[in-house]
């Protein structure tokens, strides 16, 4: 079929670093093409499908979640989601889960600026390296990483001497978490540096800009939509992270037990009441976190037209 | 330090050398040495306790053919769920259309966890439908059937999202023809939509296998975790870990490594077909290309 080409046909997938990870992308843009009425069969049958699948896997668990703690009355909520330990673990979820995506956005941004920026053999080989954290099972991660830090470790044997325990510590939580949420950083923030001017750069350095002034003036403007969204990502996804930290935290009550793994621990005693409560103020966390992403990206995109 | 305005910093400049090295060692720190450091331990022992670790211990052997069962019809009804969602998404407009978008990513930020918890809530022994199954003699929860649920929950938005942009990019041209000359649904779908989108999906289902063998949280709340029966590959691992077998578990993550890695080759591969035919089809749209169908503006 022969049509003319279309406006939005040059304004299609942005090139592959933005479609490594199809979660990076921003929201969908409404549909430009189906405009005429459609002749296209399937609407029933793929409707079907899809708000069974929606409703049975997402919709109806996560009302059954939140009407179960609903079902506990505001005092009985409360008496089981803000028990001592459940504040410690919040505590311990919420400041492990900032820091890491604090630490992943700034080392996110230094990856993903050298990556575009600069040529250097092996570029290649790195960039796929980022890849690792998503494929990666986070229970393989949580157990290398316990074993490289423990005492007699890969790098805990220079580390402990040193006092930096690793390993069954609030550090060693951090360092899983920074594993697996660095490529949302990454990925993020790499293709916004990719669409920058260079132009206005050397502009400004012509103009006799610093280098610094350069990045902070010129670079970061242009960017910091991107990375602040990538750090939303990063700590959406450290929040709710378990696999991993299991392996590495010790998991003591009030030192390094985080929300999650207070839940299942919750669960193994059959207390479901508290399991219940506590699972809703993390998923209000996180859907909390989903929408201030798509606020910022809804923005990104806004901005970059 | 105005003598050089072109860049900022290139590869051999002094500033792009330190940001070269920060990066690589940031990678090398974070990423490739505990990758390496998985293989190094599993094999510490030779190959040989690496491979008995591995095929002797028969609640390992019985985690490894879960693992095989459970991703795949996962990996499966997420397939059929993404391919008619993208359809229903990418090609037609109806309300509450973006709802459903969002919707589609909401597993994505919901902790795995707490995902394993709502399904104990429904499918449970003092779940909503926990009566109705022990009645029906059906068993959900620390069962298989809970470990598919949990891994279809935590993989839904993976083959979905990577359909909806691809299948927007191509446009409802070419399905709208073989409609119009008279084909029927499954036609157009067989012949036309899935050669479209078979890199795109190929790729959400690489993606959404990876994953699903990966999976832990949500894994683990819903199994009840009991070796031989429920156990997949990476609760295998924690339990070895905990049974202080670290040998025998670094031999299970070792699997589970090198399958992440051959993931991430067969991504790279697939990542440029998609690079290919997404060129392919701007040069074909391009304004003054060749626009005869049998030659689609591709051919010199």
């Amino acid at each position: 079929m022969n049509t003319p080409p279309t406006p939005s046909s040059s304004n299609r997938r942005e090139g592959p670093p933005a479609d490594r990870f199809s979660i990076l992308r921003p929201p969908s843009p409404p549909i430009r093409r189906a405009r005429h009425r459609t002749v296209l069969p399937g609407f029933g049958i793929s409707a079907a499908i899809t708000s069974l699948m929606i409703v049975a896997l997402v919709v109806i668990p996560l009302a059954v979640l939140i009407l179960r703690a609903a079902s506990l009355g505001p005092a009985g909520f409360l008496a089981a989601a803000w028990t001592p330990r459940a504040r410690a673990a919040y505590a311990v979820s919420l400041g492990s889960s900032l820091t890491a995506a604090v630490i992943s956005s700034l080392l996110g941004l230094l990856v993903a600026w050298v990556l575009v920026r600069l040529e250097f053999p092996g570029r290649r080989i790195l960039d796929a390296l980022v890849d690792v954290p998503l494929a990666l099972p986070t229970a393989v991660a949580g157990l290398v990483y316990s074993t490289l830090y423990v005492e007699k470790g890969w790098l805990g044997q220079w580390l402990v001497p040193m006092g930096i325990k690793g390993a069954y510590s609030l550090l060693g939580i951090v360092l899983v978490l920074v594993f697996v949420s660095l490529p949302f950083a990454i990925r993020v923030v790499q293709p916004v540096i990719e669409s920058l001017d260079k132009d206005t750069e050397e502009a400004a350095r012509l103009l006799g800009a610093s280098r610094s002034q350069t990045f902070f003036r010129v670079v970061l403007p242009g960017i910091l939509p991107a990375v602040v969204t990538g750090f939303a990502l990063a700590l959406a996804r450290a929040l709710g992270e378990y696999g991993s930290v299991v392996f590495i935290s010790g998991n003591m009550p009030f030192k390094t037990e985080i929300a999650p793994v207070l839940i299942v621990s919750r669960l193994e005693e059959f207390a479901y009441a508290e399991a219940t409560a506590i699972a809703v103020v993390l998923l209000g966390m996180s859907l909390s976190m989903l929408v201030v992403v798509n606020v910022l990206q809804q923005r990104l995109v806004r901005n970059a037209q | 330090m105005t003598s050089k305005p072109r860049h900022a910093a290139t590869a051999t400049s002094p500033l792009g050398m330190l940001l070269i090295t920060g990066a690589v060692a940031t990678v090398g720190l974070l990423i490739v040495a505990p990758l390496a450091s998985v293989f190094v331990d599993a094999f510490s022992n030779g190959p040989q306790a690496w491979w008995e670790a591995l095929a002797h211990d028969p609640d390992t052997r019985h985690a490894i053919w879960l693992s095989l069962t459970v991703a795949p019809i996962a990996v499966l009804i997420n397939t059929i769920f993404g391919v008619a969602a993208a359809w229903l998404v990418a090609r037609f407009r109806f309300p509450g259309r973006s709802l459903l978008v969002s919707l589609f990513d909401v597993p994505f930020s919901v902790s795995p966890v707490v995902a394993g918890l709502a399904l104990v809530l429904i499918f449970g022994r003092q779940g909503l439908l926990g009566p109705t199954l022990a009645w029906l003699a059906v068993k959900v929860i620390f069962a298989w059937p809970g470990l598919v649920l949990a891994t279809t929950f935590v993989t839904l938005p993976l083959v979905v999202r990577e359909l909806i942009p691809v299948m927007e990019a191509i446009g409802p041209e070419e399905e709208m023809a073989a409609v119009s000359l008279g084909a029927n649904g499954w036609q157009v779908f067989w012949r036309v939509t899935l050669p479209n989108i078979r890199w795109a999906l190929l790729h959400g289902v690489v993606l959404a296998n990876a994953r699903a063998m990966g999976e832990f949280g949500a894994v683990y709340v819903v199994s009840g975790h009991i070796a031989g029966a429920t156990d997949t590959m990476p609760l295998r691992v924690e339990k070895l870990f905990q049974e202080y077998r670290t040998p025998a578990s670094m031999a299970v993550a070792s699997v589970l490594a090198a399958l992440a890695l051959l993931t991430l080759v067969a991504k790279v591969f697939i990542e440029r077909q998609l690079e290919t035919e997404s060129q392919e089809l701007e040069a074909a749209r391009a304004p003054g290309a060749d626009t005869d169908p049998t030659t689609g503006g591709l051919g010199p």
